[in-house]
């Protein structure tokens, strides 16, 4: 699966791990949530770059402490239909200040890319290659945005209220 | 959601796979060549769960000429004429059972 | 009349070019049916028995004479030339080709029309009042608010794949014609002691296989917060809300599970935590949309003119004056509901040519607008009294002017088995039949107002269960048999109707249902006691022994 980042389809950096496979001093790897918990110190303290895989229907509260010192958080749609992870992406970038990589996987199709980047997502783990390699015209389709979110993107109701005051300003 | 191939297929009677063309919408009937026709008399009939199943599985395997592909019951007359076996059937097959406000 | 600019247009002609590259994307082969069906669903686009349908959205009610004309247009053009307005504030149209369906969109964007979020789990059409703006006595017009939530709610980054789909409803009114408690976020406008503008906001209402009044979670919302206190209603549902089981995913289920003191304190938490964000109206946003309604610049008229009192000896228009035209905030101005309900024709259809007619009679009479409820019927807001009889004598030429508003007649019912792919029994007909046999005016003047409302399956879309009579079709052995409730209501009184015995087959509805009134004549204690009132003094013993006697 092609993973896409700053607009681009890249290589993942990252080693993703199982449950089992060995944790690599040399590398940077993704893990499991319950597998993290379990030492967080021991992983993080490695000298690599560490990311964490949060399954949508865990309470963030457990993260939050480590946020800071994460490379990586993936958050996890099973399905696309399947949108909880939206919430935790908001709250991980506006609530908990999270600066690092928010990565979308599991079934991360084109036509949720809009909502995906306006919601904090800035690396999208693809499920089709052609979506993938539609990613730059895709976030581009809309320019009208109605809901102040963590992305900083103006709304149409500041939008509006700042063409009322150009056009009162001489 | 389960996918149709995986449902217990169970029939009682002659049955046809019926679904929605995709372009349009309207009602069609797997037929015996591998395609679809929208003319219930030009349909595969299938009388035993396991040719049904085989019927099912490859229309399902065409996703993209139709929409929702399952098993429907239809009474085979004795002159050969297939009719819906049943109200909802009859009313994909025949429209509505009202009159419209604009005559078709 | 809110007027769209071009920031709004924008976002309706980005959707329609996405949903252009969907469609296309799927005659190709490049979206799977499964893929397609959420963006579908999200712009309107349903499989029915017999084709697509398109459900386009009325936000808050209102439409311009343009937008009517345009529907008219498009039930012309990619139709069967007529269209079915429903119990939420939308029209459908029934026989739409998928390939048609960008170009039908984009002719309706072009008068800032769209079906955006009328289906999917996300949050639907925010509806309101059909009066609002114009009814007497309300808080102030909450047509502003819709729209605020309308905006607020357009592909919402967060909210767009819910665990179910989501409705919201607003009165301002002390009578509520919103059916708000039937809501999953119900909101009643109203000032505080202070006299800030704010909402008592109620969660967790709705009809479906589960029934739910709504409960209230929190007395008063001021205005200013009532963005980010939706927001944390729907985060919490978007996070607890079952997702394991399509009939308890919504959120009534989760108000019910939890209870309303755990799900409020939930919400209370969330809202604690972000109610001072980017989501607070200031006044001047406020300020902004109110000042892009635009009202009608009413004269100052007689409330008695002569040529009312003239057209009065008329006993017909009288007839229909007293039942379908109601008091106006203005004098000399009256609101005219518009009967969608001939004796004998389906509930809410409208054909191309009527649309086009109704268009041309709000230009001439009613300021340009027309107005939806939820009843299925149309109203033309605004008229002077003045006009009332030409405007009559016009409606009842174009079979608009059925004086059965409100009357047993005035059946609300869903698409049933003739159309929908979900119903176990037909609606229509019954509908049909039920009319027949009440046809007679002094009759169902007699009886006063009754509400029939029929469902087609369990899904509720004709909300049997806040019907005075709800008629709720099931399969049987493979034939249609109907659940009958009584006492049922979806005003601000909104109770959920009581079975009154077993299921009786298609054949045997209209009789019942006369002999259910029957028993009312005879058990009323007053002839303004309501059907629903004599229900709520007497139960529903005593119609059940009468009605299955003989059965």
């Amino acid at each position: 699966m092609p993973l896409v980042k700053k607009g681009e389809i890249v290589a993942d950096a990252y080693l993703h791990l199982g449950d089992e496979a060995e944790i690599p001093e040399n590398d940077s790897a993704l893990v499991l949530a319950a597998r993290f918990l379990a030492d967080p110190e021991a992983i993080l303290n490695r000298g690599h770059s560490t990311g964490v895989i949060w399954p949508n229907n865990r309470d963030l509260d457990e993260l939050v402490p480590y946020l800071g010192k994460l490379g990586v958080v993936a958050l996890v749609f099973p399905t696309f239909r399947d949108g909880r992870a939206y919430s935790q992406a908001r709250l991980l970038r506006e609530r908990y200040g999270y600066k690092g990589e928010l990565r979308a996987t599991g079934q991360v199709l084109r036509d949720q890319f809009v909502l995906m980047v306006r919601a904090g997502f800035d690396a999208f783990d693809v499920r089709k290659d052609a979506d993938a390699d539609a990613f730059a015209a895709t976030v581009k389709r809309y320019s009208v945005f109605y809901q102040p979110t963590g992305d900083g993107r103006v709304t149409a109701l500041h939008r509006r209220m700042q063409a009322r005051l150009a056009a009162n300003t001489p | 959601m389960t996918s149709p191939l995986q449902q217990k297929i169970k029939i009682t009677g002659p049955s046809v796979v019926t679904a929605n063309r995709t372009w349009d919408g309207i009602v069609i009937y797997r037929d015996t060549q591998q395609g679809w026709t929208d003319e219930l008399a030009d349909a595969a009939i299938v009388r035993t769960a396991d040719e049904a199943r085989a019927l099912l599985a490859e229309s399902t395997a065409d996703d993209v000429d139709a929409i929702g592909p399952y098993i429907a019951p239809v009474i085979v007359r004795d002159d050969g004429a297939i009719e819906p076996g049943n109200l909802r059937e009859r009313i994909r097959r025949q429209g509505v059972t009202i009159d419209l406000p604009i005559p078709a | 009349m809110y007027a769209y600019d071009e920031i709004d247009r924008t976002l309706v002609n980005e959707r329609v070019s996405e949903f252009r590259d969907q469609v296309k994307r799927r005659l190709s082969g490049e979206l799977t049916e499964d893929e397609f069906k959420m963006l579908r669903l999200m712009n309107g686009v349903y499989l029915q028995l017999h084709a697509y349908m398109l459900r386009v959205a009325i936000p808050y009610g209102t439409l311009s004479a343009p937008q009517l004309r345009k529907m008219a247009h498009v039930a012309r053009r990619y139709d069967r030339g007529y269209g079915h307005f429903t119990t939420r504030q939308n029209i459908q149209f029934n026989w739409i080709k998928l390939a048609d369906l960008p170009d039908a969109l984009e002719d309706l964007a072009s008068v800032g029309i769209h079906a955006m979020q009328t289906s999917g789990n996300c949050v639907r059409n925010v509806t309101t009042d059909q009066w609002a703006g114009v009814a007497p006595g309300e808080v102030e017009d909450p047509r502003i608010w819709a729209e605020l939530l309308r905006q607020y709610s357009t592909m919402h980054p967060e909210f767009t794949y819910l665990p179910r789909k989501f409705k919201i409803a607003i009165t301002a009114s002390d009578h509520d014609r919103a059916a708000i408690k039937v809501h999953d976020i119900g909101l009643r406008l109203l000032k505080n002691a202070s006299g800030e503008t704010g909402f008592e906001v109620l969660v967790g209402g709705g009809l479906g296989r589960t029934p739910f009044i709504g409960k209230v979670i929190k007395p008063f919302v001021a205005g200013r917060d009532i963005l980010s206190y939706v927001e944390s209603i729907l985060r919490v549902y978007n996070q607890y809300g079952r997702r394991d089981n399509i009939y308890k995913a919504r959120i009534k289920i989760l108000v019910h599970e939890l209870g309303i003191e755990k799900f409020s304190a939930e919400v209370e938490e969330e809202w604690q935590a972000m109610r001072d964000s980017a989501l607070q109206l200031d006044d001047e946003i406020v300020a902004d949309i109110r000042s892009r309604f635009q009202y009608p610049g009413y004269q100052t008229l007689s409330d008695t003119p002569d040529e009312l009192t003239a057209a009065s000896a008329d006993p017909q228009f009288e007839r229909w004056l007293n039942n379908s035209v109601a008091k106006h905030q203005k004098p000399g101005y009256a609101i005219v509901t518009l009967s969608l309900k001939p004796i004998g024709g389906p509930p809410g259809d409208a054909t191309a040519d009527q649309m086009d007619a109704i268009a041309d009679l709000a230009d001439k009479y009613s300021f340009g607008e027309i107005r939806v409820g939820h009843e299925q019927n149309l109203a033309l807001p605004n008229v002077a009294k003045r006009d009332l009889p030409a405007l009559w004598q016009r409606l009842d030429e174009l079979g608009l002017a059925t004086p059965n508003v409100n009357l047993i007649t005035d059946i609300i019912a869903c698409p049933g088995l003739d159309y929908c792919s979900l119903a176990n029994a037909r609606a229509i007909p019954i509908a049909q039949e039920l009319t027949r046999r009440f046809a007679n005016h002094e009759l169902a003047e007699m009886i006063g107002r009754l509400h029939i409302n029929i469902s087609g399956c369990i899904n509720a879309c004709g909300h049997h269960h806040v019907g005075h009579i709800g008629i709720l079709g099931v399969e049987k052995n493979n034939a249609e048999f109907y659940q009958i409730t009584i006492g049922g209501r979806a005003d601000e009184g909104a109770v959920v109707g009581t079975l009154i015995g077993p299921a009786v087959p298609y054949d045997d509805v209209a009789n019942v249902i006369e002999d259910i009134v029957e028993s009312y004549l005879a058990l009323r204690a007053r002839p303004d006691e309501l059907f629903y009132q004599t229900v709520e003094r007497l139960g529903v013993e005593p119609f059940k022994e009468r009605v299955y006697a003989t059965r």
